[in-house]
């Protein structure tokens, strides 16, 4: 009698063949990006500035997250010459070390966003979200002018810091302290707009240098 | 005709019928809200904030498509696939009615929720964590009662399409537990617990795996029991299914990471996700000409069974589908065809084509024995069949091209090296296929409309000769 038989003759025995077949390939590509060294590329005191978004930034990426926005808009440059043109420095893994979850995205319905942060000004940010076709006539965004509405819950934000502290987001004692006077008062077009400003602009690169090895 | 009825009370055919029901239902919903957020890329104004904005809705339609069609018809035919061929009842009807309840109101609060804008915000597993423990639970009691009546089985083998079913139970218990791993602020709002490329790389991993496993291995279960039956010969290779299943159980779950060839994701894994992704045509296809072979002898029946016509083109576009993937995944290609309308394209022609069309074969075909009659109208199923396959290609045509257009526009350059096009004007560029995308989206609704009113007026026929007898 064939392996394969025996298999066709045992549930239990063909229920953990399969359970072992199917977990290789996830284990051979997922486990090594927790402890391999080049996984994450090395930046110098210079380059590197990269930080936990602030209490405004956060609940701005919240926005931006519940909105759905990352299902038309990318943040993940790729390392092509016509990125570079259009978007700029192609995107590391270290920039996004801090996004629970990741933001890349997986289609350009819009533009990259990925270094969107001060490409415009804050009021051309607002007015774009509130009515994208009043300054880009071809856009098919929808308008997002009810954020500007909206008042931030300040009594949440702590304890968003707390839960991304959990899983190694390095939030200070001072930073759940001023959490909540920091979002107090403030919309959530206010908080979307921080949060687009600092995209991409973490780490200073330096003109010729490889990234990826 | 005591032997029917003898089977009838021992086979709980009750649970299939409900869950055959609820997937023709959800599919008009699923085509329902994927063509109104077709429109709206369209035509912007149709976006009507917060709630129906198509940031908010897209998800809807993606988690409605897989899980309430998808999963509903998945669990009807493992339900009546499993006592067929062990020839046993259900192990528990208790625990299969537990799941229906609970598998559907999962959906109720997956459409409470995206428009109530509660994500977790990662592709196809954006529903939160109450939800997703939910989804957990329920998924093991789908999965206990199917290996548990094959425990219980009076036959001697395994048939394939059990095969199929069981890998793709186990593989997305591993997925969705792993990739919904999140850690709680609200009962509406997590954080995943992996960050960047970690979470990048999981989440492929997810996401291709609900199309390898969820929306293959599952639908392949269908077609190894549904193809034999309806022509009513045995299937053509009993090898090239052995073949067919490890090939595939042990290469799909590579594939995850050619979504992120030349993003921050490390080299050696976005090559190592392409190279076995053209490996897998060799599984793939040997699978589709295994289904398609059965026929051999018999092509002569595809003139007048319509239900077949649906079987045999579903196979058509599997196959096509996992040529079109491989290419896609080669990094050349991938360069231009990522972040475009080509991956959407790509997703309908095996969603639409494949997964649709073997699902609402198998739907049809299980109408007429679960409740014992004839179809309402077959020349409705024939209407409905060109019907979807007409929507299907507009649909897939208007994404290649808009596809290939936006990765060629984005890409050109002039002669002194400066930028064609600006994003804008790509976008403006896409108009009229996205207006031909949402009338082959709105040709697909049409066909799951005059779908439901023929199983409805089927059933209600049905019934009513039960009652004269």
């Amino acid at each position: 009698m064939s392996f394969q038989e025996k298999l066709e003759k045992n549930i239990w025995g063909f229920i953990a063949m399969v359970a072992i077949v199917v977990s290789i390939g996830g284990i051979v590509e997922i486990v090594p990006l927790f402890y391999l060294d080049t996984t994450m590329e090395k930046l110098n005191k210079d380059e590197d500035s990269i930080h936990p978004y602030t209490a405004l930034q956060l609940e701005g990426r919240d926005v931006y997250i519940r909105e759905g926005c990352y299902l038309c808009h990318s943040q993940m440059i790729r390392p092509f010459r016509d990125e570079k043109e259009r978007y700029g420095h192609y995107s590391l893994a270290v920039e996004s070390k801090y996004d629970h979850p990741f933001q890349w995205g997986s289609k350009r319905t819009g533009p990259d966003l990925a270094r969107v942060g001060g490409k415009y000004s804050d009021e051309w940010q607002i007015q774009h979200l509130k009515a994208p076709r009043s300054l880009v006539p071809e856009s098919v965004m929808p308008n997002y002018a009810f954020l500007a509405e909206a008042q931030l819950d300040d009594t949440l934000t702590e304890r968003k810091m707390h839960a991304l502290k959990t899983v190694g987001v390095p939030y200070t004692e001072d930073d759940f302290k001023t959490a909540a006077t920091a979002v107090h008062g403030k919309t959530e077009m206010d908080a979307l707009v921080s949060y687009l400003q600092v995209l991409g602009t973490m780490v200073k690169f330096q003109e010729g240098r490889d990234y990826r090895e | 005709m005591v032997a029917k009825e003898l089977e009838s009370q021992t086979y709980n055919l009750e649970i299939v019928k409900w869950f055959a029901v609820c997937a023709v239902i959800y599919l008009v919903v699923g085509a329902l809200v994927g063509d109104f957020i077709a429109w709206q890329l369209a035509f912007p104004s149709l976006n009507f904030d917060p709630h129906l904005s198509f940031g908010r809705l897209r998800p809807l339609h993606t988690n409605d498509v897989i899980f309430a069609f998808g999963g509903c018809t998945l669990m009807a035919t493992a339900f009546y696939i499993v006592q067929r061929t062990c020839e046993v009842p259900l192990w528990s009807n208790k625990l299969a009615w537990f799941t229906f309840w609970g598998w559907n109101a999962i959906i109720v609060s997956a459409v409470v929720s995206f428009p109530m804008g509660w994500t977790q915000g990662k592709e196809y597993a954006e529903l939160e964590w109450p939800i997703d423990i939910a989804i957990a639970v329920v998924w093991l009691s789908y999965m206990g009662n199917f290996i548990m009546t094959i425990a219980n089985r009076r036959t001697s083998h395994i048939y394939v399409a059990n095969w199929f079913f069981l890998g793709m139970m186990i593989m997305i218990t591993y997925l969705h537990v792993v990739n919904s791993l999140a850690v709680p602020v609200t009962m509406t709002k997590s954080y995943s617990i992996f960050s960047g490329v970690q979470d990048a790389m999981i989440q492929w991993w997810w996401g291709h795996n609900a199309v390898g496993f969820f929306l293959t291995a599952g639908f392949l279960g269908i077609m190894y029991y549904f193809i034999p039956k309806q022509v009513n010969l045995p299937i053509f290779s009993y090898r090239l299914s052995v073949l067919h299943f490890w090939a595939l159980m042990f290469g799909y779950v590579w594939l995850g990471a050619h979504h992120l060839q030349y993003t921050a994701l490390p080299d050696w894994a976005g090559s190592l996700g392409a190279a076995v992704s053209i490996a897998m045509i060799i599984p793939s296809w040997g699978g589709a000409i295994n289904g398609l072979m059965t026929l051999s002898g018999a092509w002569n029946k595809l003139r007048d069974d319509y239900v077949l016509r649906f079987m045999v083109v579903s196979l058509a576009f599997y196959a096509m589908s996992t040529f079109e993937g491989p290419v896609m995944s080669v990094k050349t290609v991938n360069a231009l065809s990522h972040y475009t309308d080509w991956t959407i394209g790509h997703v309908h022609s095996g969603a639409l084509g494949w997964v649709a069309m073997v699902s609402i074969g198998a739907i049809y075909h299980l109408l007429t024995r679960l409740w014992n009659t004839k179809i309402h109208s077959e020349s409705l199923v024939n209407t409905h069949f060109w019907i979807h396959t007409i929507g299907t290609v507009f649909y897939v045509c208007a994404m290649w091209v808009s596809g290939i257009m936006q990765g060629l526009m984005w890409r050109a350059t002039d002669d002194y090296g400066n930028l064609t096009y600006t994003f804008a004007e790509s976008v403006a560029a896409m108009h009229p296929y996205y207006v031909l995308r949402s009338v082959g989206g709105l040709l697909v609704l049409a066909g799951a409309l005059i779908m439901l009113y023929n199983v409805v007026m089927t059933i209600r026929g049905a019934g009513r000769s039960a009652a004269r007898a």
